[in-house]
């Protein structure tokens, strides 16, 4: 497949993230030749777009076929790569990366666009994320006929989603902030409680007519329960995003809550694997906002093992360490690993953290006594461990 | 820590958390306090800390620390302050937007900020110019290029990077500014997570106490990470040469250790 040789070539394993490189490598045409007649969603964001992407991709293959870039592969050549692949599918559900969602959008004309959020992702990359939700902006306005589907919580997100001419806002009810505590209009520092964000300058939280809680959607007077085997609030957030997008082409909510109710695992994630003389779960976290979701999951009982690369497509810059608050890892053993353990470590230890800094995490792995381990890995670092130890799955 | 809430988006709040676990290690009880946009700044701190942000933040930050002259007469008669990219260039006299728009400073340093043509982003190496503190590591984001008056030194000589993006008379380029209570460099890392030098140097000037070697292991490897080796590198070498190194916390809280290995354990297996 055309993905997997160009993601070959740029070495950033299942993905394709290159710095800073912003414009269409490919022919524009084919994206729009590949996209025309049916109907298209993007989803976009900073966390959660592969998950929210296959959890979409599920609730609409609940009413007709469905092309979809599953690998994660989310830079417009994955885009061209799933649509050739399926060309006879009525919808498509494409993950883009939120660098390359102006030009993809211009390109494939979507009748949806999921939103999730915009936080600090891999800032080396050169753009700052006001810049990023401004660009974005502007590609909404161009699309009349398009729907958004935004998250209402995340003050970015509204900046950029506001002006477009439909909107749909769903509450996810996340609790990462720290990103967004400044007005992305007028620089003020925002106004925040639990329930509601707003600025002086008339910047504020939209009402939602979607809202993700307690283990449900509630929409216009319904509540329909959203059983998810994936862990988390975050991923409920997640699916009710999905389940939102779904509903803008026609699938009933109940419908596409039973669809997401078989996932177990996305594209290897949360997927419980043997590996020698351990049962391993691999978890994503590729920065502070996905950090502030999988503390969490962790289960205390184990070992964790953390793997941190700093490779062009995890972001150079390790600073961000810094702001994930590890000093709340309750987990029984941790190890520190990866081609940057010595800076994890170092984190570690100012955490008061115990650990034991390993940099290959299967060697780490070795150290560790017979039983469950949660491995939690940024990007890179997922995708070689995905083919070192998780073979044959997602 | 002063607006983490505004001017944190390069996790330089990393550099209190740094400052207040080398004081408790040494016994030096401290207290971090985040003062957000909506406290009255105290002007009674030892140490204060700025970090860096995107450009409106950095308009906001300026403007707020106008408000409060108390607290800029401490940070130039008795409180050690460091400040990290856009907190630096708030110091400084001025500093100017891509649109030619120019905002002032607070003037706390003769340094002067304009927008450069691209973004300065990667690895950064100096020679510090404090004595005793050595070869600086940090990595830069930023698109300022700011210029130092004739009686001001940098941080740092620059050997790798961009920094200030001037270069002196004799075309030495410089990163940040430094005077006996002011430190401001580009450096994100955080800057004081690479360099424990910087940070004890910064303790020693608040305290007026010596501040004892601390070794971590992580430390070292980080040190080795980042800056250039002075030996060839060990490449193919076999598997005693990679590192494994434990840290069990009970063990170093609160100690001195005069510079061996916390715990020696070392050995490595090629990936
Ligand atoms: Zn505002």
């Amino acid at each position: 497949m055309a993905t997997a040789r160009l993601s070959q070539r740029v070495g950033a394993g299942g993905g394709s993230i290159i710095g800073g490189r912003v414009t269409l490598a490919l022919d524009p045409g084919a994206l729009r030749r590949l996209a025309s007649g049916r109907e298209i969603v993007l989803v976009s964001g900073t966390n959660g777009k592969t998950t929210t992407s296959h959890l979409l991709a599920a609730a609409m293959r609940s009413t007709g076929s469905v092309a979809h870039n599953a690998s994660g592969s989310n830079m417009p050549d994955g885009a061209v790569a799933a649509l050739a692949q399926d060309r006879d599918a009525r919808f498509a559900v494409i993950e883009v990366d939120e660098l390359y969602l102006a030009v993809v959008a211009d390109a494939v004309d979507p009748a949806v666009i999921v939103l999730l959020n915009l936080s600090r992702d891999q800032l080396d990359r050169g753009a700052e994320v006001r810049s990023v939700a401004a660009a974005l902006s502007a590609a909404l306005i161009r699309r009349p006929r398009m729907t958004v589907v935004a998250n209402a919580d995340d003050p970015m997100v509204v900046w950029a989603a506001a002006p477009a001419h439909r909107v749909t806002w769903v509450s996810v009810g996340s609790g990462w902030s720290s990103d967004t505590m400044t007005c992305p209009r007028c620089g003020r520092s925002l106004d925040t409680t639990v329930k509601r964000w707003q600025c002086g300058c008339g910047l504020a939280r939209p009402t939602a007519s979607w809202t993700a809680r307690d283990g449900a959607v509630h929409t216009t007077g319904r509540r329909v329960a959203v059983r998810l085997r994936l862990p988390g609030a975050f991923n409920l957030g997640n699916a009710v995003m999905a389940i939102a997008a779904a509903a803008e082409l026609g699938v009933d909510p109940h419908q596409a809550a039973a669809a997401l109710a078989e996932i177990e695992q996305i594209a290897g994630r949360y997927k419980i694997i043997r590996h020698g003389r351990h049962e391993v779960r691999l978890l994503l976290a590729k920065n502070p906002a996905g950090w502030a979701e999988t503390i969490g999951l962790l289960d205390e009982a184990k070992a964790l093992l953390v793997v941190v690369n700093a490779r062009d497509a995890d972001g150079r810059d390790t600073s961000w360490l810094w702001d994930v608050g590890f000093e709340d890892l309750r987990s029984a053993a941790v190890m520190a690993c990866g081609e940057r353990a010595a800076d994890l470590g170092l984190r570690l230890s100012y955490a008061d953290i115990p650990h034991t800094t390993v940099e290959d995490p299967l060697a780490a792995l070795d150290l560790l006594p017979p039983g469950k381990v949660d491995i939690v890995a940024n990007y890179t670092a997922f995708h070689q461990l995905r083919r070192r130890i998780g073979r044959g799955i997602g | 820590m002063l607006l983490p809430d505004v001017l944190g988006t390069y996790s330089d709040a990393g550099n209190a958390l740094i400052l207040a676990q080398r004081a408790r290690w040494r016994g030096v009880r401290t207290r971090v306090l985040d003062i957000t946009a909506t406290t009255v700044p105290p002007a009674s701190c030892d140490i204060y800390l700025l970090g860096g942000g995107e450009d409106g933040a950095q308009v906001f930050a300026a403007d707020w620390l106008a408000r409060y002259p108390a607290l800029r007469h401490a940070m130039s008669t008795t409180a050690v302050t460091l400040a990290v990219c856009a907190g630096l260039q708030i110091l400084g006299q001025s500093m100017s937007d891509r649109t030619g728009h120019t905002y002032s400073g607070l003037g706390l340093l003769d340094f002067t900020t304009i927008a450069g043509r691209r973004r300065a982003v990667g690895e950064v190496l100096s020679t510090c110019t404090i004595p005793g503190v050595g070869q600086l590591t940090g990595f830069e984001n930023h698109q300022g290029i700011s210029t130092t008056g004739d009686d001001l030194p940098p941080l740092g000589w620059v050997t790798r990077g961009v920094g200030n993006g001037t270069a002196d008379r004799s075309g030495h380029r410089g990163d940040g500014a430094c005077t006996g209570r002011i430190i401001g460099t580009y450096l994100h890392g955080p800057v004081l997570a690479r360099n424990p030098a910087l940070a004890d140097h910064i303790l020693k000037q608040a305290t007026g106490q010596p501040m004892p070697p601390l070794d971590l292991p992580d430390q070292r490897a980080v040190r080795r990470t980042y800056l250039p080796t002075r030996h060839p590198t060990s490449r193919g070498t076999p598997a005693t040469d990679a590192r494994i190194s434990s840290v069990d916390v009970s063990q170093h809280r609160g100690v001195v250790d005069s510079g061996s290995d916390l715990a020696g354990k070392t050995i490595r297996r090629a990936p």
